[in-house]
């Protein structure tokens, strides 16, 4: 993927970890290039198998959680945000694959919010005609984590997870714990309780460029990885060209900017999140 | 019983989905981890088909590799009126596969631009992209003209073939690799036609006709 012209980074993002890399994919003693903000970015691991981040003539910090490699142009906190769930034992955990869109980043998170689209762009998978309508749900902001959170969410799902056997009524969670990163917690069909976990880690490349990386925490033991990646990704790949369809590509932070459909509830708050945090890289700031 | 070497993401593959959809032929589905597992290019599916390529089809031990060869060998075998495929016809016959032909000069450059910057392949994108281009003019101005003699397909017919098959699903993904069709308004109309077609199926980034 092409490179794209350096911008200066707003604090909350130059400070943040951003995903660079697919874990798996850097062997030891192998070098792979990659591209964040627009920078060259050269991912290793040292002796030790431990991440090893260089870029802008230096060495950055690096942090592997989730199955991906994580870096910062800045000061990053000590760790990345928690994903609870993702350690148990007996939870399938695969990085369903990485996928280059022309979009910027807060646009992908937006999108992965929206449960609207599921009926019209996830026909028959995550939604299906005439149960188009989205329930009220809450949203709010957490404000010990930090993070954007809707709960009470809930959608009627012809095929909701790979292992599914049927159609169900599907409840979800939402957080959005990182400006670039949105994680979704949805009714297993497998365990009555615990929930499967469903995240977008979003690299910024440029500022209307990303790689989106998916990556799923399920309770399955019957869906092979290959199975659960190509479920992963037929959704991704729908998403692809809604997301690359969109003008502006950055997002707009002015709530009055767009039609209140598109801006849903989640949306609006998730904005203003943006906003207060003086996220300015991928985004057209409110006036 | 028919066994298809699949991935979602592939339109090589789709073109074989569409022609199972097209003939109502039952089939099972391999699902192969193109993308980001690699799994065409291990041993055992090395073993199956040495290019390390998808889509791979096999028919009761018949093992057949590439689109076009799939297209044609489903076309004869499992269409009795030979209207998809090689019938009687022999100027049909070659204007067939003389679009067969520019179906992988398609796959070749926005298949392969769309893989670059989707799946980070390593390969010239502008180059492929440029390639692209130069195929839709050519594309588009061939349909002008098939319309203004009444004909709706690549080749002559009442009836489409397994050329516009293998053209639709690089076209239709043209935006994929960032190649748009506003200025291929003749593509459009037979992507429009084509999707009418009883039998026809989506995937991912292709969406069904405008109602
Ligand atoms: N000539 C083949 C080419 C198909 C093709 O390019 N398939 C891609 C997937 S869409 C593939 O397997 N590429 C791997 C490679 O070429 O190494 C056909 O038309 O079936
Ligand atoms: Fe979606």
């Amino acid at each position: 993927m092409s490179s794209t012209e350096k911008v200066e980074l707003d604090p909350a993002i130059r400070d943040a970890w951003h995903v660079c890399a697919v874990a798996a994919d850097i062997a030891p003693g192998a070098t792979a290039m990659h591209c964040l903000f627009g920078q060259r970015l050269e991912v290793a691991r040292d002796a030790a198998g431990r991440p090893v981040v260089r870029g802008d003539g230096r060495v950055l910090p690096a942090l592997e959680r989730y199955g991906f490699i994580w870096t910062s142009p800045g000061t990053p906190p000590e760790d990345l945000f928690p994903l609870p769930g993702y350690d148990e034992p007996d939870r399938k955990n695969v990085v369903t694959g990485s996928v280059g869109i022309r979009v910027s980043a807060p646009r992908a998170v937006e999108n992965f919010l929206d449960m609207g689209h599921f009926p019209f762009v996830h026909t028959g998978i995550l939604g299906e005609e005439p149960h188009t309508e989205v329930k009220e749900y809450a949203v709010a902001i957490d404000p010990v984590a930090d993070e954007v959170v809707a709960t009470e969410c809930q959608f009627y799902q012809p095929r909701a997870a790979v292992g599914s056997s049927g159609g169900a009524k599907t409840e979800y969670v939402y957080r959005v714990p990182h400006p670039f990163c949105a994680i979704l917690y949805k009714t297993s069909p497998f365990d009555a309780v615990r929930m499967d976990i469903v995240a977008l880690f979003v690299q910024p490349v440029g500022e209307e460029e990303i790689i989106g990386h998916t990556m799923m925490s399920i309770i399955d033991d019957r869906s092979t990885a290959t199975e659960v990646r190509h479920f992963q990704l037929t959704i991704f790949g729908q998403d692809k060209p809604i997301l690359e369809n969109q003008r502006p590509r950055k997002l707009p932070l002015d709530p009055r900017a767009e039609t209140p459909i598109r801006a849903d509830k989640s949306s609006i708050m998730y904005r203003r999140w943006l906003t207060s945090k003086g996220v300015a890289y991928g985004v057209i700031p409110a006036p | 019983m028919l066994t298809l070497y699949d991935y979602e993401l592939s339109g090589s593959c789709y073109k074989v989905r569409l022609m199972l959809g097209f003939l109502g032929l039952p089939h099972e589905t391999r699902h192969v981890d193109f993308h980001p597992g690699r799994e065409h290019k291990s041993d055992a599916f090395l073993a199956i088909n040495p290019l390390g390529q998808l889509p791979v089809l096999d028919d009761d031990g018949y093992v057949l590799r590439d689109a076009n060869a799939i297209l044609t060998y489903l076309a004869s075998a499992h269409d009795p009126g030979g209207r998809w495929g090689f019938g009687g016809d022999a100027a049909r016959n070659g204007r067939i596969a003389e679009w067969l032909g520019f179906a992988s000069d398609l796959t070749g450059t926005i298949g392969a631009a769309r893989l670059h910057d989707a799946f980070f392949h390593d390969i010239d994108a502008d180059a492929a992209r440029a390639g692209g281009k130069r195929l839709l003019r050519i594309l588009d101005e061939h349909l002008w003209f098939q319309e203004r003699q009444g004909a709706a397909w690549l080749a002559p017919g009442d009836h489409p073939s397994i050329a516009d098959i293998a053209c639709f699903p690089y076209t239709a993904l043209a935006q994929d690799a960032d190649l748009d069709l506003a200025d291929c308004p003749a593509i459009r109309r037979w992507h429009d036609r084509f999707k009418r077609v009883p039998g026809f199926t989506v995937m991912p980034g292709v969406f069904p006709a405008r109602e």
